[in-house]
């Protein structure tokens, strides 16, 4: 926008700013998005319904321009490193104002592989919708994927792969919880650039997840389903 | 040798280029438009005249889910004019569906995950297992703006190098040709992105023994 400069935030009302956040979120503006989070702060707002309203609002319509190729990786990113910044503020806040727990997730990148960034993306996205993310990083042996699992006892594994000669590990791990019984303890939900739901189905995952707007709601529906089976 | 456009390699889909035999060789290489030279450089050394070569763009190497379709085209179309057709692709992140293609018409292709495998060996890359490393070839570094800059957007916002390869600690540009030029050009890649540099001659690799069977199948 060529009147960019001339707006000033904290001149808007919170419609206003809500939308300038969208705004922002899709140009990457992070030094904005991070204002315009405080401003709210400042406003009374829960930081929750900044996480929820502003940043995974903004961050959806980003999500969906990808999807349907209208934005990609580059401003895809950026948009990411902004809205880390408004969460950055947020996530201390969040713990103490007791925001709506959905679940948790233990997540991270196949061994051999060290590409993070739609691990990365998924993480703040599953954080933004109210899961309790854990982030074991990149190049996981089987090992510290069942070490994860045994120490913070998630409902979901998520796991990433960006390569075809990395993805097959995710079987390696799948088949080795249900040779230790563990399969059905959690849900599995597997994604990546070169995966496929055929894919997905193929190593015994719950599901394959597209993209990270994908994840979200796939973890939301497969929580929710446990949860009912548990009170059944 | 005959020479070749960097962007038409990249870009184009090249029409068979004839070996010298006859005008017209026994065998069609349908090679990514990333080896072209390396392939015309081995044509010409061992005086593989039977060999015609028609290239895929190699900006496919960015989009290998395309790369299995590009291939069938291909041999569906230069299928009647010849009787054996090679493919020079390894895998190339299609995930084995390139090699599915292959099967289904008898044709041969290389073995191993992709180029920067079977340049430097197919055993020796995997036994190296260096996770951490990003490759270049001589054609890659030759368009490393077209394949790394630009499609990254790090020509626009450069700062988004440490979110793409923040994991990664080395550049190794794989050489085929000893080539000063193309070392600097390699070196300048590797502190553009911030990654210790190292260069590794290794010719053609397993590319060279691939085609060399070829002949020998071919007669």
């Amino acid at each position: 926008m060529s009147d960019e400069d001339d707006i000033i935030l904290s001149d808007l009302d919170d419609e206003e700013l809500v939308q300038q956040m969208f705004d922002d979120l899709y140009d990457g503006l992070k030094e904005e998005i991070e204002e315009a989070v405080n401003i709210l702060l400042e406003r009374g707002w829960q930081p929750y319904d900044i996480l929820t309203k502003a940043l995974v609002g903004g961050m959806t319509i980003v999500g969906h321009d990808f999807r349907d190729g209208i934005l990609f990786v580059p401003e895809v990113l950026l948009a990411a490193n902004a809205m880390k910044g408004g969460m950055s503020i947020l996530k201390p806040l969040l713990a103490e104002t007791g925001a709506p727990r959905m679940g948790s997730m233990v997540i991270g990148t196949v061994k051999g592989d060290i590409h993070d960034i739609g691990k990365n993306l998924v993480s703040m996205m599953m954080e933004g919708a109210g899961f309790e993310v854990v982030d074991i990083g990149i190049n996981n042996a089987v090992e510290a994927y069942l070490e994860a699992l045994d120490e913070h006892k998630p409902d979901i594994l998520g796991m990433s792969a960006l390569l075809t000669t990395t993805m097959p590990y995710m079987k390696v791990v799948i088949d080795t919880m249900v040779e230790q019984g563990l399969r059905d303890d959690y849900i599995v939900l597997v994604g990546g650039a070169p995966l496929n739901e055929e894919f997905g189905k193929a190593i015994g995952a719950d599901g394959y997840c597209r993209d990270a707007a994908v994840a979200v709601e796939m973890a939301k529906e497969y929580v929710a389903r446990k949860h009912n089976q548990m009170s059944a | 040798m005959t020479r070749l456009d960097d962007s038409t390699l990249t870009s184009e889909t090249l029409a068979p280029l004839p070996g010298s035999s006859s005008g017209r060789g026994r065998v069609l290489i349908i090679a990514c438009g990333a080896l072209a030279r390396e392939i015309l450089a081995l044509r010409d050394i061992n005086g593989w005249s039977h060999m015609d070569l028609t290239c895929l763009p190699a900006i496919l190497h960015n989009h290998p889910e395309k790369i299995a379709a590009a291939a069938q085209e291909a041999i569906d179309k230069h299928r009647g004019d010849y009787g054996q057709i090679f493919m020079a692709y390894a895998d190339c992140g299609t995930g084995g569906a390139l090699q599915a293609v292959c099967d289904a018409e008898g044709v041969e292709m290389i073995a191993g995950p992709h180029c920067y495998s079977f340049f430097s060996g197919n055993a020796a890359f995997e036994a190296a297992g260096e996770v951490t490393s990003f490759f270049l070839t001589d054609f890659l570094a030759r368009q490393f703006d077209t394949f790394v800059v630009k499609p990254l957007g790090l020509d626009r916002h450069p700062e988004l190098a440490e979110m793409y390869f923040g994991n990664y600690e080395k550049l190794i540009y794989l050489a085929q040709t000893d080539d000063p030029a193309l070392t600097a050009k390699a070196e300048a890649a590797a502190e553009a992105l911030g990654l210790a540099f190292e260069r590794r001659m290794t010719g053609y690799g397993d590319l060279a023994a691939a085609l060399e069977t070829l002949n020998s199948t071919a007669g």
